[in-house]
């Protein structure tokens, strides 16, 4: 089962969709959220969040500013104040 | 009675009210279906953002809570945050607001509190002027944009924190209409800083792992709530000034419309008077020869 992703900015709803790992630039390391992650919370920094679509394919980079991030049981939300696709 | 010529210039004059007042209509209308939509895309931001305060204020509370949340632990000096629109044109809008902002400062007045006014946008500032002359702070220009965005609402934000910080005011009130329908905006008076404890208990997940520590997150969160009510208030505002407009040029294009009937039909009888009146006076003449 693919993880749920979902990227907010304040203007609109960025992302949504199911991917196979995304990567979140976090303000204590990075770290790689896969499916069944345990619920979690971290603020981000400024820095490129990569979206892997499946398990060998290349990343795809998004830049955010601002945010922080949530892992629940329905998945990964990062909620952005700026993003620059 | 005016002239025939006074009267066709009158109409004349109505007619071309008419159709800026129907310009100014078809354009609300475009921008309203905008405006409408923006609204609604950041809906999901906001709900989402009030969700995890709400899981993340309930752990962190008493003294550990940050100023923001807790407060300054007095309430006497208010400041209201008005919300108002730049350009007129938008009906009873503005003044809905004025009178809504003059009731709260009147009601913290007769509390025995002291009141001071932020202004967001131009319309609110000469009425609100003219009943409290002293009380007017400083405020924020948006008419320089366009269509004010997240930069703005960030703008307006960061300058209440700062002045927060610095003890200029122990509550902060936002002021700003909710945008129902076209024919309805609502002006709300809404508690900003401190920021309000939700009142719904969140779901008890109590394995949530932090990093770094949930009062670290709280403190970085709460002036991005902040941030996300000024977005949102600027947002209703943008709808609600384009749906009041639509509405109030609706009616006066109506009501230019009627009033031009009613000179036509003035216009055709007197008209209709003079070539009477000149037929008489050709028969009579006949007549005597």
């Amino acid at each position: 089962m693919p993880l749920h992703f979902e990227l907010v900015t304040p203007a609109k709803l960025v992302r949504s969709q199911e991917v196979h790992m995304v990567v979140v630039p976090g303000t204590e390391g990075e770290f790689g959220v896969l499916e069944g992650h345990a619920p979690f919370m971290s603020t981000i920094r400024d820095g490129a969040v990569q979206v892997f679509a499946s398990a060998n394919a290349a990343p795809e980079i998004i830049q955010v500013r601002g945010g922080f991030a949530e892992v629940n049981e329905k998945g990964l939300t990062v909620l952005a104040e700026h993003v620059e696709a | 009675m005016p002239s025939l010529k006074e009267l066709k210039g009158r109409i004349n004059s109505v007619k071309s009210t008419q159709k800026i007042t129907k310009a100014k209509q078809m354009v609300a209308a475009a921008k309203l279906r905008r405006a409408q939509a923006a609204a609604e895309a950041g809906r999901p931001y906001a709900t989402r953002l009030s969700a995890v305060m709400a899981s993340l204020a309930s752990k962190v509370s008493g003294s550990a809570a940050p100023r923001l949340l807790a407060g300054t632990g007095a309430d006497q000096k208010h400041l209201l945050v008005v919300v108002n629109t730049d350009k007129g044109l938008c009906g009873g809008l503005n003044s809905n607001l004025v009178k809504a902002a003059k009731a709260k400062a009147r009601e913290l007045q007769a509390a025995g509190k002291s009141v001071e006014f932020y202004l967001v946008g131009k319309k609110g500032r000469a009425p609100l002027k003219r009943e409290f002359p002293n009380l007017i702070g400083t405020g924020f220009d948006t008419s320089t944009v366009k269509t004010p965005g997240f930069d703005e609402a960030e703008a307006i934000a960061n300058e209440l924190i700062a002045m927060f910080d610095a003890g200029q005011f122990d509550i902060a009130h936002l002021i700003y209409p909710t945008f129902k329908s076209a024919l309805a905006q609502d002006p709300t008076v809404k508690q900003l800083i401190p920021v309000p404890a939700p009142a719904e208990a969140p779901a008890a997940d109590a394995v949530v792992q932090y990093e770094p520590g949930e009062e670290e997150i709280l403190e970085e969160l709460l002036p991005r709530y902040v941030r996300t009510q000024l977005f949102g208030a600027l947002l209703e505002r943008e709808a609600s000034e384009q749906g009041a407009s639509m509405t109030a040029m609706d009616n006066a294009t109506r009501n230019a419309g009627e009033l031009i009937q009613k000179l036509t039909i003035q216009y055709n009888r007197s008209r209709q008077a003079a070539i009477t009146t000149e037929l008489i006076e050709i028969i009579a003449g006949a007549e005597a020869l």
